[in-house]
């Protein structure tokens, strides 16, 4: 990792409260930690990888919760087109589905507008939405608006596609990676996590993280001290928002 | 409340507007129905609107009258003549089938528009109301006024009514006319046939004679049912009349000197009435679960709207907000009409609720998290504010139930077998290749696209439930990363012939 100048490094440890991730590369990346008094955007990098990103956006979010309850907006054609939430599979990834409140809202607008008021309210750990498809009323005003409100609560922006101009602090493009076969070649879990946009610090690394059986929580695959031989590095800064 | 001509009136209603088509069957005499002037060519009289009508019945000996209009009864015919006899008197007359289940719908029809007057309504079948307005005068500015008002809507049939202190009472004097319950005749206390004879031998014509009496005498001789409808009709004592719906415990309304056409005025109102009604629920030490409110428009329509809360609530502001978002989201947009006249908020579900305890910073995180719940199954409705509860079962479409957010968590013990992030139900049917009748699918095609298996684990078999109706065969699922890295969870159904393979739920 290349190091900042100190005045820059001055400069982005303003007392932005955070929460370490897990992966110790991506936590020394991000300062320490992701914050969490902000809007944080992920990205499916194709509707076919949403499973990949529902996994980083839902560790995310139980990172950022801490031991209270995370509000879960979705639409409902998500719940149709991409397969229903399946509350044992949150819970393989250790991410105890009791402290989910799922809310199913129809259109856009009706998540968007559930979304800000739970994030306002004040009452939650964090605020995961998941609009479906393009929609109009995603756009910057609308997530500045959950920006706003993410300084009560974090919120999380799930969708999967191209990316959006939006006012986030972050934002990730994740997607299904190959993992390394386990025994009797049955497959295990990875997920390629691209770290597009970085308000308070370097955008433009990307990182593959492997889900550990034993520890039960997704690592880098230099801290399984291990050199797993996928491209990883630099990737071109997105120029979007 | 009393409506002599209740089952006749139904009909002429329909008669007025669609000729008879809409409320029942008319057979006219000689005259035809319609809302004009016109003589009777048969007997030379002249009306001037319809002409008189009665309801009639197949009964022993023929067709008898059961019920009649005011007009017919001005020309002196009675309820139980035969119809025979009332046709040569009148031979216009008209007549219609009775329809007790119709008179007993209108008899509710009637009930729900003096709802604006108090909630506790009793039906006195088959064509009589009783309604207990204690506590409600005083909104429409005394008895006397809720009176008129109550005369004036039901102004186009023929009502009579009074008030009295015991609903005995009251139906005594609007049943058989008169001020002084003393002047009534016996008949007012309905004595059964054998009690009625006896009176009448005995001399005893008047309540008045009766009350003057020791009940004992009058017990020995006529029968204590006698005694207690008199202790009742004179007010003595009360019996409580069982109303239509249960009478909320608390409710606050509202009623307009002029009607209210504004809907933004609703929350101004709402906050007062609110008012009253949490500081009601604090002294009772309650919270309500369910509040309704009704809005009765001028011209007798009534719209009820309902609010829900997982909770017992007792602040008026969170009420209110509630309010705000059941008002916001409403499909269909209050229509206020020539205005609304009256509006009735009333706690329909109350709970016991100790008194607010603050301090705890627990307690009021959830706090904050049952009124977000509320709002928003407010908004969206319930069955879309959801949590995860576990289901013992190995369906994986019903492992994880959902069920409304604000029933209690309960703890998840992470399954050993693998289970996917996403579940399609129903499974998507996909055409899959395996090398091995039993072994995992080399390769698969879904949505159009190719998936090459490169890793594969798996059967984990999950055998039918045969002890549910639904059961389905027996699955051996498998999970499998194709080349792109994505892993899927695919089972294999083994049909008659060839296996049939469908894709259940997709992995991280």
């Amino acid at each position: 990792m290349r190091t900042i100048p100190p005045h820059i490094a001055q400069c982005l440890r303003r007392d932005t409260p955070r929460r370490p991730l897990g992966p110790a590369a991506l936590d020394q990346h991000l300062q320490g930690g992701i914050a969490t008094d902000a809007l944080h955007d992920m990205l499916a990098a194709t509707p076919d990888d949403l499973a990949a990103a529902i996994a980083f956006t839902a560790g995310t979010a139980a990172r950022l919760a801490g031991s209270r309850p995370i509000l879960w907006v979705r639409q409902d054609a998500a719940e149709q087109l991409s397969g229903a939430l399946h509350a044992p599979g949150l819970a393989a990834l250790g991410l105890d589905p009791a402290r989910i409140l799922l809310v199913r809202a129809r259109d856009a607008a009706s998540v968007l507008r559930a979304g800000l008021d739970a994030a306002r309210s004040g009452a939650l750990g964090a605020v995961l939405i998941e609009p479906w498809g393009e929609s109009r009323h995603l756009d910057m005003t609308a997530t500045r608006r959950l920006a706003l409100a993410a300084s009560t609560t974090p919120v999380l922006l799930l969708r999967a596609g191209a990316p959006m101009p939006s006012a986030a602090a972050t934002r990730w493009r994740i997607r299904a990676a190959p993992s390394r076969p386990r025994l009797a070649r049955a497959p295990g879990a990875a997920l390629h996590v691209e770290l597009l946009r970085h308000r308070q610090g370097i955008p433009g690394r990307a990182w593959l993280l492997e889900w550990d059986d034993e520890q039960r929580e997704f690592r880098t695959a230099q801290d399984a001290g291990d050199a797993f031989s996928a491209p990883l590095g630099r990737t071109p800064v997105a120029r979007a928002g | 409340m009393h409506f002599p001509h209740l089952s006749a009136e139904r009909l002429s209603r329909g008669r007025d507007d669609a000729d008879g088509r809409t409320a029942g069957r008319i057979e006219h005499a000689g005259l035809a129905g319609g809302g004009v002037p016109q003589q009777s060519h048969t007997s030379g009289r002249w009306y001037d609107a319809a002409p008189p009508l009665a309801v009639t019945a197949a009964r022993a000996g023929g067709m008898r009258i059961l019920a009649l209009d005011a007009r017919a009864a001005a020309l002196g015919l009675w309820p139980g003549m035969t119809l025979a006899d009332a046709r040569a008197r009148i031979p216009e007359l008209a007549t219609a089938p009775a329809d007790p289940a119709a008179d007993a719908a209108f008899l509710l029809r009637l009930a729900a528009l003096c709802e604006r007057y108090t909630p506790v309504i009793a039906l006195d079948a088959p064509d009589g109301l009783l309604l207990d307005i204690t506590g409600c005068a005083h909104l429409w500015g005394g008895e006397g006024a809720l009176h008129a008002a109550i005369r004036r809507r039901f102004a186009r049939m023929t009502l009579r009514s009074a008030i009295a202190g015991t609903a005995d009472a009251a139906r005594a004097l609007a049943r058989f006319g008169g001020d002084d319950l003393r002047d009534l005749p016996v008949a007012a206390l309905e004595p059964s046939p054998r009690a009625a004879r006896a009176l009448a031998q005995a001399g005893l014509r008047r309540v008045g004679d009766l009350a003057a009496r020791p009940a004992a005498a009058l017990a020995a001789r006529f029968g204590m049912a006698l005694v207690q409808r008199l202790r009742r009709v004179l007010g003595e004592e009360d019996a409580p009349i069982t109303p239509l719906r249960p009478p909320p415990d608390f409710t606050a309304a509202r009623v307009f000197a002029e009607p209210l056409t504004r809907t933004e005025a609703l929350a101004t109102l709402l906050a007062g009435m609110l008012e009253e009604l949490c500081a009601a629920l604090t002294a009772a030490g309650m919270g309500g679960r369910v509040f309704a409110l009704a809005l009765f428009r001028t011209d007798g329509t009534a719209r009820e709207l309902v609010v829900e809360s997982g909770r017992p609530l007792r602040e008026a502001a969170a009420i209110l907000r509630l309010w705000r978002e059941r008002l916001d989201g409403l499909e269909e947009p209050l229509d206020p009409g020539f205005g609304y006249d009256a509006l009735r908020l009333s706690v329909a579900r109350t709970e016991p609720l100790a008194a607010t305890q603050t301090g705890l910073a627990g307690d009021a995180a959830a706090g904050d998290v049952a009124a977000l719940i509320d709002v928003l199954a407010t908004r969206l409705g319930r069955g879309r504010v959801l949590r995860f509860a576990p289901c013992a079962t190995h369906r994986p479409e019903r492992a994880a139930r959902r069920i409304p957010a604000l029933e209690p968590p309960a703890p998840w013990q992470p399954m050993d077998a693998p289970r996917p992030l996403q579940l399609f139900d129903p499974p998507r049917i996909v055409t899959a290749m395996a090398f091995m009748p039993d072994g995992p699918p080399l390769r698969f095609r879904w949505k159009g696209r190719v998936h090459d298996v490169t890793l594969a684990e798996g059967p984990e078999r999950i055998a039918p439930e045969w002890w549910r109706e639904d059961a389905v065969a027996a699955r051996d699922y498998y999970r499998v990363e194709d080349a792109q890295g994505r892993r899927f969870w695919l089972f294999r159904e083994d049909g008659d012939d060839a296996p049939r393979w469908f894709l259940h739920g997709v992995f991280a």
